[in-house]
């Protein structure tokens, strides 16, 4: 069976009414980010800091009267969520030494781009210095805030508007980047994926995250019904695909171990994940079948050196 | 690919209805740009999306970077290597930007940027335009060093402006900025591609002498030939100040020779890089300096001061830097007044206070939008 996530929040009656991320902003129906905000804010403790990188949530929810941020927030430029985080943690402690008082939480949350991209390099900074602060990286595969663009974190074979689908190139050809990967590769205390199809799996993650004093990133996979191109209801059965078809793992790694929290005994059928979404339609032609088994074969690589890291228990 | 299998790929003679950011792309395209490095940012989006289409079309290449620091250095990485290189980006990026044009100066890599400019500062109003980044075209990287910056007003002169950047990069061995902005970007308008054998196309000069007397930054002129990484000469560049082999050097003589030079090659070309156009000028006297889509607007204020009975003239300029400073002056020697008309606080209005004597005042308007005539108009009666 799955291993659990330590339990916080034991189902959806343990969800607190309370909502730090209110409705009423400016993102899309069937916005996969804006479920993902929803949850990780109702999963955090009082008080807390919001720092936003630019991107979707950042120009979509804070445009008054519709801010929907209920917590102190700070947007900053693309490129350094992270180390304007630093900058707050180490200001805090200051204050709190100041005031005697207890310590604000710290939450920076950047897209991918903002993560993958331009952003690493703040945030492998951040990590370095170990700084006692949670990162969110919702990841919506691509730079949905400018239009659609490729980004690191888009997968091989998607159509994008800068790595179009067309006679020559048959949408983006490198891979994505293994984000756990090289944020475990800076020792931090506790790093995980999760899903907006696993509510309480990623608000217990991230309460977890704000219990460690240290630097704690989750990754959260959060489809974009304009970018991925389906209809605005699909938005969290895509996402459940995505983790059922073992495209996007749910596990994660503390101190260095791995563990899967959502086991899956069979797995789904990529093309059930894939011909549901505009940005993959070309690969089910034939000519471009070699991308698909590429895709499963990376699916089916990346799920047997989980398994190996988690039942081996090294440390990675 | 062979030459003229990539012609019959390109934008064809003819006249065209198309965006500012299309237009601009295309223009690469015909001048021969074989590489574009970008990182998306509105509102210059348009130009890297069209590229990432058309480039593999030619059988170019086109690569979408981490950030616009990274793009900056490709594009300097490809013209290292002897190929025409170009990136686009918008405010935050430019500022980016800064110091790898700075580098691309020193090392003397002829390259392309476009800031399709939008209101600032800072992450600003990505979608709506502004001219705050004059100065920062030409003050932007720390050091010494001239460049070269375009402003078009519409979509042929943007198209006409980029393929002008080419070619000026190309002669003097410098980065050339296209100072477009986000109206002349998102713009639809007319466009006219002449025959290609009518459109000037510079390439780089290349040295093809002994090895022996090969020197990268011989100051014989003040452009030396290129020679790119593969043509059988020895390479060494450095953003450390060097000498004429291009080799790190302490020495005052070395520094000074190279300084003046990077300045020296612009300043005494100035004159035949001056692109600006006059309308209603000969008897005017109150004269409207401006650039960019605030001519656009401007251009309908003098006309409707003319109906109005007052002698009102513009000078639009096309080349911000090096600042045209003759016609500018000579303006400044008929004009009673001078105004300045720019989307920001007031930056043109500096270089226009240096050169003239008659009163000058900043039309500015610094609020996202493009000033409307009536605005402009005003300025104009309130000078009289």
């Amino acid at each position: 069976m799955s291993q659990q996530v330590e339990k916080f929040f034991n189902g959806v009656r343990d969800i607190p009414l309370e909502d730090y991320f209110t409705p009423g902003h400016r993102l899309c129906a069937g916005c996969g980010p804006a479920i993902a905000m929803k949850l990780i804010m109702k999963a955090i403790k009082m008080p807390t800091i919001v720092v936003n990188a630019t991107g979707c949530v950042e120009v979509s929810t804070s445009m008054f009267p519709y801010v929907s941020w209920r917590v102190p927030w700070v947007h900053v430029a693309f490129e350094n969520a992270a180390a304007v985080a630093s900058g707050i943690v180490e200001a805090l402690k200051i204050l709190n030494r100041k005031r005697g008082k207890q310590m604000h939480d710290v939450i920076a949350i950047a897209g991918d781009g903002g993560t993958f991209d331009i952003g690493l390099q703040a945030l492998s900074g951040a990590l370095e210095r170990n700084h006692k602060m949670l990162f969110i990286c919702y990841d919506n595969e691509a730079y949905m805030n400018t239009g659609v663009q490729r980004s690191g974190a888009t997968p091989t074979g998607a159509a994008t508007t800068t790595s179009p689908a067309g006679k020559i190139i048959p949408g983006k050809q490198e891979r994505k980047k293994d984000l756990i990967g090289i944020v475990v590769a800076h020792k931090i205390p506790y790093a995980a994926t999760a899903s907006i199809s696993h509510p309480i799996d990623l608000m217990n993650k991230v309460r977890k995250a704000l219990n460690i004093d240290g630097a704690t990133l989750i990754h959260v996979l959060t489809p974009c019904t304009l970018g991925w191109r389906y209809p605005p209801s699909q938005t969290v059965k895509i996402a459940r695909l995505a983790v059922e078809t073992g495209y996007f793992p749910i596990y994660e790694v503390e101190d260095g171990r791995v563990k899967i929290n959502i086991r899956l005994s069979k797995f789904k059928p990529i093309e059930e994940f894939i011909k549901i979404q505009g940005r993959f339609k070309h690969l089910l032609q034939p000519e471009n079948e070699r991308i698909l088994d590429y895709l499963k074969k990376q699916i089916e690589e990346n799920w047997s050196r989980l398994l190996k890291l988690e039942e081996t228990g090294i440390r990675i | 690919m062979d030459q003229k299998l990539e012609e019959l790929k390109l934008l064809k003679p003819g006249t065209y209805f198309m965006m500012g950011n299309i237009a601009c792309a295309e223009a690469a395209l015909i001048a021969g740009c074989e590489f574009y490095a970008g990182y998306p940012i509105t509102p210059s989006n348009e130009i890297a999306e069209h590229m990432s289409r058309r480039m593999p079309e030619l059988g170019r290449h086109f690569i979408q970077m981490e950030d616009e620091i990274a793009s900056a250095v490709a594009i300097l990485g490809a013209s290292a290597a002897g190929v025409k290189a170009m990136t686009a980006t918008s405010g935050p990026g430019f500022s980016l930007m800064m110091e790898s044009i700075g580098l691309a100066a020193m090392l003397e890599l002829p390259c392309v940027i476009v800031d399709v400019q939008r209101a600032g500062p800072s992450t600003g109003i990505p979608t709506f335009v502004g001219q705050g980044d004059v100065m920062q075209a030409r003050w932007g990287s720390h050091g010494d060093y001239e460049l070269v910056a375009y402003a078009p007003s519409s979509v042929q002169e943007f198209f006409d402006l980029t393929i002008e950047a080419f070619n000026t990069s190309e002669l003097l061995r410098i980065p050339v900025i296209v100072l477009a902005d986000e109206v002349v970007g998102h713009m639809y308008g007319k466009l006219v591609v002449p025959e290609y054998s009518k459109i000037n196309i510079v390439n780089r000069k290349k040295y093809t002498g002994p090895r022996e007397k090969y020197l990268p930054y011989s100051c014989e002129t003040l452009v030396p030939p290129f020679v790119a990484a593969g043509d059988g000469y020895r390479i060494h560049m450095t953003g450390l100040t060097h000498d004429e082999r291009g080799y790190p050097s302490l020495e005052i003589d070395d520094s000074r020779k190279l300084i003046e030079r990077l300045v020296m090659k612009v300043r005494k070309n100035a004159k035949n890089l001056w692109k600006y156009e006059s309308y209603f000028m000969d008897d005017a006297d109150v004269v409207v300096i401006t650039f960019g889509v605030t001519a656009r607007s401007s251009l309908e204020a003098v006309k409707r001061a003319r109906a109005e009975g007052i002698k009102a003239g513009m000078l639009k300029l096309l080349t911000i830097w090096p600042f045209p400073e003759d016609p500018v002056r000579i303006a400044g020697e008929y004009a009673k007044r001078i105004l300045v008309a720019e989307i920001n606080m007031g930056q043109l209005i500096h270089p226009v206070k240096e050169v003239v004597r008659c009163p000058v005042v900043g039309i500015n308007y610094p609020v996202g939008y493009a000033p409307p005539p009536e605005y402009i108009l005003d300025g104009i009666r309130a000078s009289v």
